[in-house]
């Protein structure tokens, strides 16, 4: 067998495993063994299907032998019964898997991922444990891959893992088919869990991005499975176009030494123009439903940026229109900051200061409140103030790549601050820094 | 004679290919591609984005525009446009276009992801 059979029955095991679990999940009625099945389901299309070739239906094919192998497992442990031969136990597996596969509908397969998605995202646990769950039942990446990601140790992840399952059997599982609001309040929660696993990726620093990258990969691949399922629901194109045409800058976000490069000054010919295709194709789509939602403003204003091919042809007032449309349906200050970087633009810093001014008591630990407020106020001349506002983000900035911007600010101050020409030696140092 | 190749496979399948198996699957694509360029044998080549970017246009009177990728499979797949639209909306207006010259049947509009125009004349 060469490697890219392997690498063939690897990927074929990773797309059928949100269906497949899923399916076990609502046959066994518990993670664990539903986990296990599909394992174990694994194990032997790792040995079979390299010499039978693949079957019609992977999907199928995992769900009839993972119920199978469990219960065996069972019936081994209950009664002591001898197991049947292997070969035997999937024997006719051939014909069963085709009407199995005939049997699984739409409408299950739907209800089965979303049920096994919304059980990872259940309001009970922190968002960082739903995160965790997701990626482990959903995405199937291991606890190593996962406590990379987070940037924490197996073991701590491990029993991060193993606390949200305790917590989840602990709360009980709705297994009966969602009514129309159940299910759509599901899918909010899918979509937020989504979401999450998202920027858990990232808003990773230069020195991270590489390894958290792979997180954002799978909530675009999760996006566009639960978009596959409900194609008519405008949030969730609206949430994939967002997340895609965020992603689509990512090899641009980060200066070879690791710190963070603004929109207006990344290379726009390293975007990946796919990506933002696909993202422009479905908030375009979203948008013809006259059904507007966050994740759809978000998405058309990263539409805007991605349309702009230069910084300077970028459409502000759209983008400052867009924001107050996102502030009447979700209304936080993180949202006026973001509408006041739109406001410079259009109306220039001042009126963009005075909007900002008022969220000062919310914001008073938020890091790009400062970092905002500075660039403001350096615009205006203030530059005193500046630096206090400066200041006060470095002390509060989350990343390296966070702090390192704002110094570079605080540079160019300094800087601007010499009398002209007077002291070169103290500019070279600055920028050394 | 000319002869349409019209790419089919399982998108769950393709979806789940890292950046560098779809690579390395268009790598060896264009290998194939590139023979039939220099016998000037290759017409237009076009990779679709995702169904999920698809709309359908159903030839009714009205026309009725569904989400979603065509999916009736009692009907057959007759040819294929490449127009060029600043959004969909204007493509569907293309479409509604058509389908008032030619009723029935529906059309299926998906965005092009990669498209190399080739160089043969019918």
């Amino acid at each position: 067998m060469s490697d890219t059979d392997t690498a063939w029955i690897e990927t074929a095991l990773t797309s059928a495993r949100p269906q497949a679990v899923g399916a076990l999940l609502r046959y066994f009625r518990d993670l664990d063994t539903a986990e296990e099945a599909f394992q174990n389901a694994c194990l032997r299309a790792l040995k079979t299907w390299p010499q039978n070739g693949p079957p019609r239906d992977p999907a199928a094919w995992l769900i009839m032998v993972g119920r199978n192998v469990a219960i065996d497992e069972v019936r081994r442990t209950r009664k002591q019964q001898p197991l049947p031969e292997d070969d035997q136990a999937i024997s006719d597996l051939d014909d069963a898997e085709g009407a199995l596969a005939e049997r699984l509908d739409g409408s299950h397969y739907r209800d089965d991922i979303l049920r096994l998605m919304f059980i990872c995202c259940h309001p009970q646990l922190p968002a960082t444990q739903q995160i965790a769950l997701a990626l482990r039942i959903v995405s199937g990446l291991t606890v190593k891959q996962i406590a990379r990601a987070f940037l924490v140790s197996d073991a701590a992840m491990e029993q991060r893992i193993t606390r949200a399952k305790a917590k989840v059997a602990e709360a009980g599982t709705p297994f009966e088919t969602p009514g129309a609001i159940e299910r759509s309040e599901r899918l909010a929660g899918v979509a937020a869990m989504i979401y999450l696993i998202f920027n858990e990726g990232y808003s990773a620093s230069g020195d991270t991005a590489e390894i958290r990258k792979p997180l954002c990969e799978e909530a675009i691949r999760l996006a566009r499975l639960l978009l596959r399922l409900f194609q008519s629901e405008p949030e969730i194109m609206g949430l994939t176009a967002l997340i895609l045409l965020q992603h689509a800058r990512s090899a641009a976000r980060f200066a070879a030494d690791g710190s963070l490069i603004l929109l207006d000054d990344q290379d726009r010919s390293l975007w990946n123009r796919t990506m933002i295709a696909e993202g422009l194709a479905l908030i375009d789509k979203a948008m013809r439903h006259r059904r507007s939602g966050p994740y759809q403003i978000q998405a058309a204003i990263a539409a805007l940026h991605a349309r702009a091919a230069t910084p300077e042809e970028t459409d502000w007032t759209q983008i400052d229109l867009l924001y107050g449309a996102l502030e009447v349906v979700q209304p936080s200050p993180v949202v006026t900051l973001n509408r006041a970087v739109a406001v410079s633009k259009v109306r220039g810093p001042q009126a963009a200061l005075d909007l900002i001014e008022p969220l000062a008591p919310k914001l008073a630990n938020y890091f790009h409140f400062y970092g905002v407020r500075g660039a403001f106020l350096m615009q205006l001349g203030r530059n005193d103030e500046a630096r206090v506002a400066f200041d006060r983000a470095i002390a509060l900035a989350n990343t390296s790549a966070e702090a390192a911007h704002i110094r570079m600010h605080i540079d160019r101050l300094i800087r601007d601050s010499q009398p002209k020409g007077a002291n070169g030696g103290a500019r070279q140092g600055a920028k050394a820094k | 004679m000319l002869y349409a190749i019209l790419c089919y496979h399982d998108e769950d399948f393709v979806g789940s290919w890292s950046k560098d198996q779809d690579e390395a699957v268009m790598k060896k694509l264009a290998v194939v591609q590139e023979k039939l360029t220099q016998q000037g044998r290759l017409g237009p080549v076009a990779r679709l984005l995702p169904t999920t970017a698809a709309a359908t246009l159903r030839k009714e009177d009205p026309p009725l525009v569904l989400d979603g990728p065509y999916a009736e499979t009692k009907e057959q797949l007759l040819g294929f446009y490449i127009v060029d639209c600043k959004n969909l909306d204007e493509a569907l207006d293309v479409a509604r276009d058509l389908g008032a010259a030619n009723p029935g049947g529906a059309y299926e509009v998906r965005p092009v992801g990669v498209f190399r125009p080739g160089g043969i004349s019918a």
